[in-house]
Order: C-alpha cells, then sequence, then structure tokens
C-alpha cells in the first residue's frame, strides 16, 4: 500500500541544497555522541546527514530515517603549539573558522561554503582551491571515531583501523557514524588573502596559466558558459595567498541577508545568465589585477546571501563536477562540455574550473585525482537539464574521467561503477542498516 | 547619558548545564575566559558539555551530576557552587521538562512531575539564590521560562502552567530584591530550532540556540526585567494575548 494513502503519519519531504529530489524521510536528531545507535533501531534504513549541503541525493534516503548530526556541535580539545583541534561532527567550518582564526589558526581545506560540517566534509572528502598543494579535507583529518549500528565504536587514523578510516573518508556516510573527528589547522597571521586575478580566453591559455603558478596556494577559475566565437571559454583565473604580514585577527560578522523566498523560475534564463556573466568577466577591465582581500569573500563569496539556493526557484537546480585526466595535447573533453552546454541553449550560472594537484586522496571513494575539474549548475528546467547532464556524463566517460558524487543527482549505476570500480570492496564496509537514495541509485536497486 | 549597562558575568553557575540555549549562553562567555559552576544529570552529557567550555576558554570549570528535583540537596550544592566560584555574578536557571500533555490531561502524577521540575525545583533554587545574591547587593538571577506560560493553550498547558506559575513567582523576587542591586531576568524563548528542524523550510520563526544565547547576553547587559528571545515574541504574545476568550477558547492552537 503506497505511504501517502494514510495522510496523517506522512513524513515530511527533505531536500538537499539543489532542491532535487525531494525525498520523505523521518529524522531523529542526534545531540550527543551517545545518542547512537539508537534505543529504538528504527523500522528504516537509516542514513547521518550533516548540514544539508551537498547537492544532490548523497544526504537524501527516500521511505528512510535521516540521522541529523548537526547538534553534535561541541569541541573537544584544541593544542594552540599543534594547531590540532578535536570536535564533534556536526560542527561546522564557520564555527571552526570563528573559534580559530582569532587563534592564528585557518582550515587545512575548505569548500565554497562554510556552513558544511566536519562529518559532511570528510564523508565527501571535500576539496578546495588549494587541492593542489593540500590535497582533500581527508589529508588532514588524524583521526575520527566510527560508530555502527551495532554499537561498536572504534577510533579510525591512516595507522589504526586504516581500511575503516579509507573506507569512511569519501564514504558518503554509508560506513557508519563519524562522531568526533581529529584534525590539523594551518596557522595564519592575518584574514586577508593577497588575490590575483588574470583574465583568459580558451581551455589552453587557462592551462597554461594554471600550471605558472601552483606556487599560489589557492588557485581557482570562473569561466563563462555562455559566450561563444572569439570570447569561447573565456574566464577570470584567480589566485590567493595568506597575507604574510601580521594583523590583528578579529571574528566574523554575521551574515544579515538571506534571500527570503524563491525566485519565479524564469528569473534565471539564458538571458539573464548570459548578461551576468558579460558583467562578471568585465568587471574587471585589466588583464591582471591584485588586491588584498578578506578571506570571507574570497572562499565564500555566496555565503553573505544565506539560502541563495531559492534564487533557482522551487524546481531547484541540477549540479554537475567531473575530472577529467590530462590529454596530449588540448583538453578536448572540457571543449566537448562547453561545445555541448551552448548546443543545449542552456547556460550554467556558475562555472568553475580547477586543476586538481597529484596529492593522492585517502579514501577509498574519494573523487579527486590529477587533471581538471570543471563544476557546473544549471536551474532544472524539465527533461531538457536532465538531458544536458546525461550528455554531460557521457563525455565524462568518454574521456577517462568521473564525476562527484556530492554534486549528483543523476549518475547511472553503470557510469558510477566504471568511474569507481572499487565500489564492490567499498560495499563491504557499509553499515547493514545505512543506505542513500544515492546508494540505491548507483548500485542500481532503487 | 549614564549607561545601565553592566559587564558580562564572569562567574557563572548553570542549573540544567546541558541545555541547548544555556549553551548558547555558556559559550560566548567561556571565550572572555569566565569560570563555571556546572549542574546536570547525565555526567558523560555533563563532560561534554565541560571539554567543549574549557576548549572555548573557560578558566575554571566545576561540575556537579545532580538530579534537580531532589529539592533536599539545593542547599549544599549552591553553597558548594557559591564557594568555589568565589562570588556568583549570574545563575542561570536553564533545567525543565516539556512533558506529555496528554498524559497529564488523565494523570496527575504526570502532571504533577512537570510541575515539580519546572516550577517546585526552580522555587526552590531561586529562594536560596535570590537571598544569596541579596546579601551581596549583586549578580544576575536568569531563568529561562517560555512564551508559553502567557497563555494557556489546549496543546502544553500543564507545562505553560508551570512557567506562569514561575513568572508570576519571579515577579514578586524581582519587586523584592531589585532595590538591593539584584538583576532578575525572565526570559521567555519561542520557537528554537533543534536539529529536528534544521532540514525543514525554516519559518523566520525560528531562531537557533547560538543566537538564542546572544540575545539573552544582551538582556543581561542591559538589565532587562522580561526578555522575549528573539525579541518579536514580544509582539506575537501581545497579540495572543489580546486575543478576547470568546473567540480564544474556540481556537485551535
Ligand atoms: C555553495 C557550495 C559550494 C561548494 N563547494 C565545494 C567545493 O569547493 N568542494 C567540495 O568538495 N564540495 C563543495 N560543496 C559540496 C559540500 O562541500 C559537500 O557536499 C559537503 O560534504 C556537505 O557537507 P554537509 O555537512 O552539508 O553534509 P551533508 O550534505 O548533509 O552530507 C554529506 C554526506 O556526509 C554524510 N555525513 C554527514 N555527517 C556525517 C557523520 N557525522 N557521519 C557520517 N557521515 C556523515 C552524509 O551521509 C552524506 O553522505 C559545495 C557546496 C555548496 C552548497
Amino acid at each position: 500500500m503506497p505511504r501517502n494513502s494514510q495522510p496523517k503519519f506522512q513524513s515530511p519531504k527533505f531536500e538537499s541544497w539543489g532542491r532535487y529530489p525531494k525525498l520523505e524521510a523521518d529524522l531523529v536528531p542526534l545531540s550527543w555522541t551517545t545518542d547512537f545507535p539508537l534505543t529504538q533501531p528504527p523500522a528504516t534504513k537509516i542514513l547521518p546527514v550533516g548540514a544539508g549541503r551537498s547537492y544532490g541525493d548523497v544526504c537524501l534516503l527516500g521511505h528512510g530515517t535521516l540521522l541529523q548530526a548537526r547538534g553534535l556541535d561541541r569541541f573537544q580539545h584544541f593544542d594552540p603549539q599543534t594547531g590540532i583541534l578535536r570536535c564533534e561532527a556536526g560542527v561546522t567550518l564557520a564555527e571552526i573558522l570563528d573559534f580559530a582564526v582569532p587563534r592564528g589558526f585557518f582550515l587545512p581545506v575548505t569548500p565554497g561554503t562554510k556552513y558544511v560540517t566536519v562529518g559532511g566534509a570528510i564523508a565527501n572528502d571535500i576539496h578546495g582551491k588549494n587541492h593542489h598543494i593540500a590535497g582533500t579535507f581527508g589529508c588532514h583529518v588524524l583521526r575520527f571515531e566510527l560508530v555502527r549500528s551495532d554499537g561498536a565504536r572504534f577510533e579510525c587514523s591512516p595507522s589504526e583501523n586504516s581500511d575503516w578510516f579509507s573506507a569512511t573518508v569519501g564514504g558518503m556516510g554509508l560506513t557508519g557514524l563519524i562522531a568526533w573527528a581529529e584534525i590539523r589547522l594551518r596557522p595564519i597571521v592575518s584574514r586577508r588573502i593577497q588575490y590575483k586575478g588574470t583574465k583568459f580566453v580558451g581551455i589552453d591559455e587557462f592551462v597554461a596559466i594554471s600550471k605558472a603558478n601552483t606556487h599560489s596556494e589557492y588557485t581557482v577559475a570562473w569561466m563563462d558558459s555562455v559566450a561563444t566565437g572569439n570570447n569561447f571559454a573565456r574566464g577570470i583565473f584567480m589566485q590567493g595567498d595568506h597575507n604574510p604580514q601580521p594583523e590583528p585577527l578579529t571574528r566574523s560578522k554575521e551574515p544579515w541577508l538571506t534571500l527570503p523566498l524563491d525566485l519565479p523560475e524564469f528569473a534565471l534564463n539564458h538571458l539573464s545568465i548570459g548578461l551576468f556573466n558579460t558583467l562578471y568577466y568585465n568587471k574587471q577591465f585589466s588583464k591582471e589585477k591584485t588586491a588584498l582581500v578578506d578571506y570571507e569573500p574570497f572562499f565564500y563569496p555566496l555565503d553573505s546571501i544565506l539560502h541563495w539556493n531559492r534564487m533557482y526557484g522551487k524546481s531547484g537546480l541540477l549540479q554537475f563536477q567531473c575530472v577529467l585526466p590530462w590529454e596530449e595535447n588540448q583538453q578536448f573533453g572540457i571543449i566537448n562540455m562547453m561545445k555541448a552546454i551552448t548546443a543545449s541553449g542552456l547556460a550554467s550560472f556558475l562555472t568553475v574550473i580547477k586543476v586538481f594537484g597529484d596529492a593522492p586522496s585517502p579514501g577509498m571513494l574519494s573523487f579527486p585525482m590529477p587533471g581538471i575539474t570543471l563544476a557546473l549548475d544549471f536551474p532544472i528546467r524539465a527533461e531538457l537539464s536532465f538531458d544536458l547532464v546525461d550528455r554531460l556524463a557521457r563525455i565524462t566517460q568518454e574521456h577517462g574521467g568521473r564525476m562527484y558524487p556530492a554534486k549528483d543527482a543523476r549518475m547511472t549505476a553503470d557510469r558510477f561503477q566504471s568511474f569507481y570500480p572499487q565500489w564492490q570492496e567499498f560495499a563491504r564496509y557499509v553499515d547493514p542498516a545505512f543506505d542513500s537514495a544515492f546508494w540505491q541509485r548507483v548500485t542500481a536497486r532503487g | 547619558m549614564a549607561s545601565k549597562r553592566q559587564q558580562l558575568p564572569s562567574r557563572v553557575l548553570v542549573l540544567g548545564a546541558t541545555s541547548a540555549i544555556a549553551n548558547g549562553v555558556m559559550r560566548p562567555l567561556a571565550e572572555q575566559g569566565a569560570r563555571f559552576y556546572l549542574v546536570a544529570r547525565s555526567p558523560e552529557k555533563l563532560k561534554a558539555v565541560a571539554s567543549d567550555l574549557e576548549t572555548r576558554g573557560a578558566s575554571a570549570i566545576f561540575t556537579c551530576v545532580m538530579d534537580l528535583d531532589d529539592t533536599a540537596s539545593h542547599e549544599a550544592m549552591l553553597a558548594e557552587a557559591a564557594e568555589k566560584l568565589d562570588t556568583i555574578d549570574l545563575a542561570l536557571l536553564a533545567h525543565g521538562v516539556l512533558g506529555d500533555q496528554e498524559r497529564a490531561q488523565t494523570d496527575y502524577a504526570t502532571a504533577e512531575a512537570i510541575l515539580r521540575t519546572n516550577f517546585l525545583s526552580a522555587v526552590s533554587l531561586i529562594t536560596w539564590l535570590a537571598n544569596y545574591f541579596e546579601a551581596t547587593h549583586q549578580g544576575t538571577l536568569a531563568v529561562i521560562s517560555s512564551v508559553a506560560g502567557d497563555r494557556g493553550r489546549k496543546s502544553n498547558y500543564v507545562y505553560g502552567t508551570s512557567k506562569g506559575a514561575l513568572n508570576i513567582f519571579l515577579d514578586g523576587v524581582r519587586n523584592r530584591i531589585d532595590r538591593s542591586g539584584v538583576h532578575v531576568l525572565t526570559i521567555k524563548p519561542g520557537f528554537v530550532s533543534t536539529p529536528m528542524t534544521a532540514h525543514l523550510p525554516q519559518t523566520g520563526l525560528f531562531a537557533h540556540p547560538a543566537a538564542v544565547g546572544r540575545w539573552i547576553l544582551k538582556a543581561i547587559e542591559k538589565r532587562k526585567d522580561v526578555a522575549y528571545v528573539p525579541p518579536i515574541w514580544a509582539v506575537i504574545m501581545l497579540i495572543i494575548r489580546s486575543i478576547p476568550n470568546s473567540i480564544f477558547k474556540k481556537l485551535n492552537l
């Protein structure tokens, strides 16, 4: 009998940051690391969630039970000599920055939003603009405690229970609950970043600039996905380094702007996105621009507007991120993707491209590998956006690359299994009570 | 203008130290190096809270595991807290239970347990603390009550009664000891987001415990008598209180 025939007991629908898909589930909030395993095990499969800042369905489970780990938000220990911080898994990177920056420390790796949890950062083995120097978040995790649904608790580190360590880093919450973790922060003497922006046109120029600037700690580029002809694949290469000049280290202010409602779907169309991209490109007049900027706008340009995802309307957005290995002469894969986007008539609002370094990722299923990574987002416009993302997935496969589960809602089981041949070995570590919508889809049981 | 503001307290007693709202108050104080005497029922949770505050910068932490329903042991515990902290600048009462309204409607023992924890145990603590503060001519007695105490509603009137009674008791205590320099603060939180609501579309009415904590600290600095947190609840409750009974009794609240 379909569940929703009994509306009184209907569970609420949950969505991730991309707002697609929306799935019904029960929610169990955890406030203490000792709350799990649950005294009353749910009748359904379970999945831990952090801040729900993944885009697709790695943090969703239809007709399941979501374990809300955000309530595990306590610090446990900090050593100001070594910068080693131990905290519960629901602590957000924003909370770590508020704590660490005034004490002269910074995150070893940060994604494009500070509102993710430590547990979520480990479970997706996230990467940042410093991947070419620092590797992934997991490279800076010294240990964590894993709690299984049968009550077994054990500490994992690269040397202790190392197989569980590498299954859980990038393990998408499927191996058990991460209760707390110990991470190594990096020292800083200033809040500010020495920034340099350089305009480029074409993938080859992007690659050349990237390779010439690997000494910069942070590098990333924004690209115009709408421009064609002579302007095809134009963009701005951005690099940054922590300001070495000591300055008073203050705490960040609270964000004050919230996008209060969903914008209508027509607000983001090919025209407005094209206009935005042109404005963004021309905001910088000269070929090169340098500045000393606060770390907040450098790392988190969108965080100052809470709930900016409402800009895409109720139906949400599809994210797509892939990494393609180096090719002999030209980066055909990326060019093919850009052409496919132009041909589709759709436009990506924010296109981000970066060169990954060759630091090995500690996780069995970690996404990064040496090559070029491209991240795109498309407002969901019925089948059109689905077709395009499927098309991009095929190009990824043809060029020997792979897609990022944290930003995926569409990958087929075939593709996932060819992208991540270690998945069967990984499956042995999956907690029997755990499951996710993503995992059901890519193992084709959903 | 002579400022009515007072400095943030640095010697802090917290009753019900594992409460999320209490943690919102305690964390900024810990960052400024406050000393704490923490009371809660569960030793593991108390330990987690204590390490959190210590990591954030608390200069000293003393803990006491106790069920606050046990009013007989209040006096000894409070005397120890006063001694360990030197003086108490702030006593924050944060313990309480929501209870099972439906059961309380038919089972007096359930109703009594709610009243005992939320009201009677608070009366015992406040009595001792009021006399202590009155004798030292300083300090803040801050008590977490609830907007539910402003008007009885069918969905939680037993809980609401315990908080309403607490509010009246605090009015009286304030009237008695305010002139000796003691600040008595009644805190009335509205909806506070627990992990339970984090995933749901958050209506603007939900506040995070950290934000609620900051509002409470502001109320302490400004020596307010009653603080609705966030302040918008003062308006909401004004409206709710002014609905005539002839209409109110027909509403489904
Ligand atoms: C604006 C924006 C920019 C982004 N930029 C980047 C970027 O540059 N690089 C990058 O790599 N990613 C990026 N992301 C993606 C984001 O960093 C990841 O999806 C991150 O994992 C989200 O963390 P979360 O706490 O929200 O976890 P959720 O999304 O809630 O969950 C993510 C996964 O972690 C698991 N999980 C969560 N908590 C626990 C726990 N305690 N124990 C076990 N498993 C757990 C969940 O089951 C799920 O599989 C970005 C996202 C946004 C919204």
